[in-house]
């Protein structure tokens, strides 16, 4: 019964924040990659980057009003389904998402109102700033998140009460915890990959559909130049995150390498079925030696096998999920560079094999993105704070019905949500700029660009903007 | 200083901020359930399309100061809550995404599906925060430091009624802010509305506070009222908070019925909020110092000096620049709403 509540709420938490981390990751660089269009658009007066603008503020905005909902969820999970947890931690981790909500989450919320609808009641500028404002929320909010998650991986600056408690000896060294400074560049690395990777393939999709203007071009070639500057970054970013965490957790980087027994030259495992039960690898294809090059660190690397077996985080699953997060990545990296020759030799905009295999890459980025949060929060397990609260120790006195009641109704919910989002997102993306009327050309900023300006998909959408003027269900 | 007495007053003000601005959110939410056309439900969801995310954010400071400033209250009061906070989410979710889908449904049945997710989760939200709200005031089992009753202690006949009682109050406030923010015809509908709203928050006001009044021998002794018995020692000090309530009241009745100036139409939406605010105090008053009724106290569930004391050099410093930025944003969107001043495209 216990186990049944627990297993039941450690599912809905993996759901909802996997659900919950895909609109983040997307918004903080959509809002970065719009904070750019409209600094160079003010910089340079190309209409150009005006298009892209009004072109991916549309998706913008539906995207983070579903960040938005989905992470109101979040700051409700920890009492609902983990309230000991809460108790437990509430003195170190509370501040930090207190924090979150006062410097970030007013700012993003109150400034994106005046991104979406303040054209006509602000300047150029000013309305540039909100748009800064709004990326640089984003930013701070990941800060703080991402200070708090991996304060659990990596605790530090705190003592435990007699009640069992943790409450904080130095808040600089909580925030500052030992893995928070890669974790948190990965993260936002990982976030404007994620986004240029989108807006590539959405790219290549006009390009595929034929309509190609000046404003596919141009996001096209953004996107690849990201994707080409970024990736080696985000190698070496991922890479120093492993290391910090061999450090802090050599328990779950044995279990990223799939490696059951400390030994001289631990191979880098290419395939393998890890079985828990038995603590070996099954049909396991390997480099004998390349682990000992690849990770750094006193020798002989440390096995599962260094660990009580009771401290194991599940295995298989943080194996594979990293497998994933690496390959992703690495189909990263190759778009990124091949777009780049492509705009090179003049055939960015030319259909060809790489736009109907960049297409289905965009979804890559957010592949990469949760597989790369299971390595972290698998690979922590058994643990809530690592090695210093178990999760068995975390969950909630909730009976175990409502919690299999809340996550089939959370999966019903974020399957209608999400699969209206998309399509409505994609729909936005796909239709790309040759529709756009011809007065959006010369347009200033400072005009209404209410939408009764803006293609409507169909006449009764037209209509029920300009309010009013609509019939009922005409 | 008396670190968990300022955070109480803090959450108590960020939940109140919540119920004021999101209240009016929600209540239009349900009132475009009656709105004659789409064009009217248009220009009434373009009258809160740009601070409505803002409005929320305070939901989140609540919940999230909640986990930093009392935790031991978050991990009693949201399990002893689970469902109708799951409810409240999960409409929440609806409500959110409808402000943009609803603009972007192609086909007929599915504009009418999200037009009905607007109202719907518009609905269930408020129903759902009044009812656990009414959960609240009623009292939690708790045992040691965790949550004991059932999945069902919240589901009450008091719950349900305060859960009524906070759908019709969000209806007024959405009302009264259609009153300032339309013209014409929804202006006139918005003021029958209004009325019409007036008189159940009235009803419900007068039902809740007699029977809030018997949930608890501590309430009937702060007050000094029972059946058959007042306490006018007591009483005539908090007497003031009915009475100013019963006034604005009767103020607000007084603008809906009669007074049709659109120079005033700022005066319903202050006075509703005036009345809201005469109906937090009163609980408040009611339930203080418990915020786990009627089991730990602020000072029992409050986190460590060291956490509040840190967090509050951010609430002090953060506090007044939201609110800044907050009163420049809704200065901004100042005025009648106009057609065409709503989608963003």
């Amino acid at each position: 019964m216990e186990l049944d509540a627990l297993l039941l709420s450690r599912l809905q938490f993996a759901f909802v924040i996997a659900f919950h981390i895909m609109f983040p990751a997307f918004t903080i660089g959509l809002a970065a990659f719009l904070a750019v269009c409209e600094g160079l658009w003010l910089k340079t007066k190309n209409e150009v980057f005006l298009k892209l603008y009004l072109h991916w503020v549309k998706i913008f905005a539906l995207a983070f009003a579903m960040g938005v909902v989905s992470g109101v969820v979040m700051s409700y999970q920890f009492g609902s389904n983990w309230a000991v947890f809460s108790d437990k931690t509430g003195n170190v981790l509370g501040p930090l998402l207190g924090y979150e909500v006062l410097t970030a989450f007013f700012l993003e919320a109150t400034f994106l109102g005046v991104m979406l609808f303040g054209w006509k009641r602000v300047g150029p500028r000013l309305h540039f700033l909100s748009t800064v404002i709004v990326a640089l929320g984003t930013m701070v909010s990941a800060f703080w998140i991402l200070s708090a998650n991996s304060w659990m991986q990596t605790p530090q600056g705190f003592a435990i009460d007699a009640d069992g408690r943790f409450y904080a000896t130095d808040w600089i060294e909580v925030i500052f915890n030992p893995s928070f400074p890669s974790r948190y560049i990965h993260m936002m690395l990982a976030a404007y990959i994620t986004t240029a990777a989108v807006v590539l393939a959405a790219g290549a999709a006009q390009v595929l559909r034929g309509r190609v203007s000046e404003p596919t071009r141009w996001q096209m070639r953004m996107a690849a130049g990201t994707l080409a500057v970024l990736m080696p970054l985000q190698i070496w970013a991922g890479h120093w995150s492993g290391e910090v965490a061999h450090h802090y957790q050599p328990a779950k980087v044995a279990a990223m390498e799939g490696w059951w027994e400390t030994k001289e030259g631990q191979p880098t495992i290419l395939f393998a079925l890890p079985d828990q039960e038995n603590q070996r690898n099954i049909a396991e294809i390997g480099i004998p030696g390349l682990g000992d090059l690849v990770v750094g660190g006193e020798k002989p690397l440390k096995g599962l096998d260094a660990f009580p077996v009771e401290d194991h985080p599940p295995v298989f699953i943080t194996f594979w999920s990293f497998r994933i997060m690496v390959g992703a990545g690495l189909g990263l990296l190759a778009l990124g560079f091949w777009g780049l020759w492509l705009w090179r030799s003049g055939k960015l905009a030319t259909p060809g094999i790489f736009h109907w295999l960049a297409v289905p890459g965009g979804a890559l980025g957010f592949v990469a993105v949760i597989s790369g949060w299971v390595v972290a929060e698998v690979g922590r397990q058994p643990f809530t704070v690592y090695g210093a609260l178990r999760t068995v120790d975390s969950v909630s006195p909730v009976p175990a019905g409502q919690v299999a009641f809340s996550l089939l109704a959370f999966m019903i919910v974020y399957a209608i949500i999400f699969t209206a989002g998309v399509i409505y997102m994609a729909r936005i993306a796909l239709r790309g700029f040759d529709d756009a009327p011809p007065a959006a050309n010369k347009r200033a900023p400072g005009s209404p660009l209410g939408a009764v300006d803006e293609p409507a998909e169909t006449p009764e959408d037209q209509s029920s903007n300009a309010g009013g003027a609509a019939p009922a269900g005409a | 200083m008396d670190l968990p007495l300022i955070w109480a007053v803090l959450i108590a003000v960020a939940v109140m901020m919540y119920v004021l601005l999101d209240g009016f959110d929600l209540g239009i939410g349900i009132l475009t359930g009656f709105a004659a056309d789409e064009g009217e439900r248009s220009m009434m969801t373009a009258s809160i399309e740009p601070v409505w995310d803002g409005n929320e954010t305070w939901l989140v400071l609540g919940g999230g100061g909640l986990f930093a400033a009392f935790p031991l209250a978050y991990a009693i009061l949201i399990p002893a809550f689970y469902l109708p906070v799951f409810i409240m989410l999960a409409a929440l979710i609806f409500r959110g995404v409808a402000f943009e889908f609803r603009h972007k449904a192609v086909r007929q049945p599915t504009k009418r599906f999200w037009n009905g997710a607007f109202f719907g989760g518009s609905l269930a939200a408020a129903l759902s925060q009044g009812v656990i709200l009414g959960a609240f005031i009623q009292g939690v089992e708790v045992s040691g430091r965790a949550y004991a009753g059932g999945g069902f202690d919240w589901l009450t006949p008091f719950s349900l009624l305060v859960g009524f009682a906070v759908v019709i109050g969000y209806v007024l406030l959405g009302s009264c802010w259609l009153i300032l923010k339309t013209e014409g015809q929804l202006r006139e509908g918005a003021r029958k509305w209004a009325r019409r709203s007036l008189i159940g928050v009235a009803l419900a006001m007068a039902a809740v506070s007699l029977a809030t009044l018997s949930i608890d021998p501590r309430v009937t002794a702060r007050w000094g009222v029972s059946m058959s018995h007042v306490e006018f020692g007591n009483f005539a000090l908090l007497a003031p908070i009915p009475i100013i309530g019963g006034a604005l009241i009767a103020l607000l009745w007084r603008d809906l019925a009669m007074k049709n100036q659109p120079a005033l139409d700022w005066r319903p939406i202050v006075l509703a909020a005036g009345i809201f605010l005469t109906g937090y105090l009163g609980i408040a008053v009611s339930l203080f110092p418990y915020n786990v009724p009627f089991a730990k106290t602020v000072w029992e569930t409050a986190a460590r000096d060291n956490a509040l004391g840190f967090m509050l050099v951010g609430a002090a410093v953060m506090l007044p620049v939201i609110l800044g930025y907050t009163a420049y944003v809704y200065h901004l969107f100042w005025g009648k709403v106009k057609p065409g001043d709503g989608y963003h495209g």
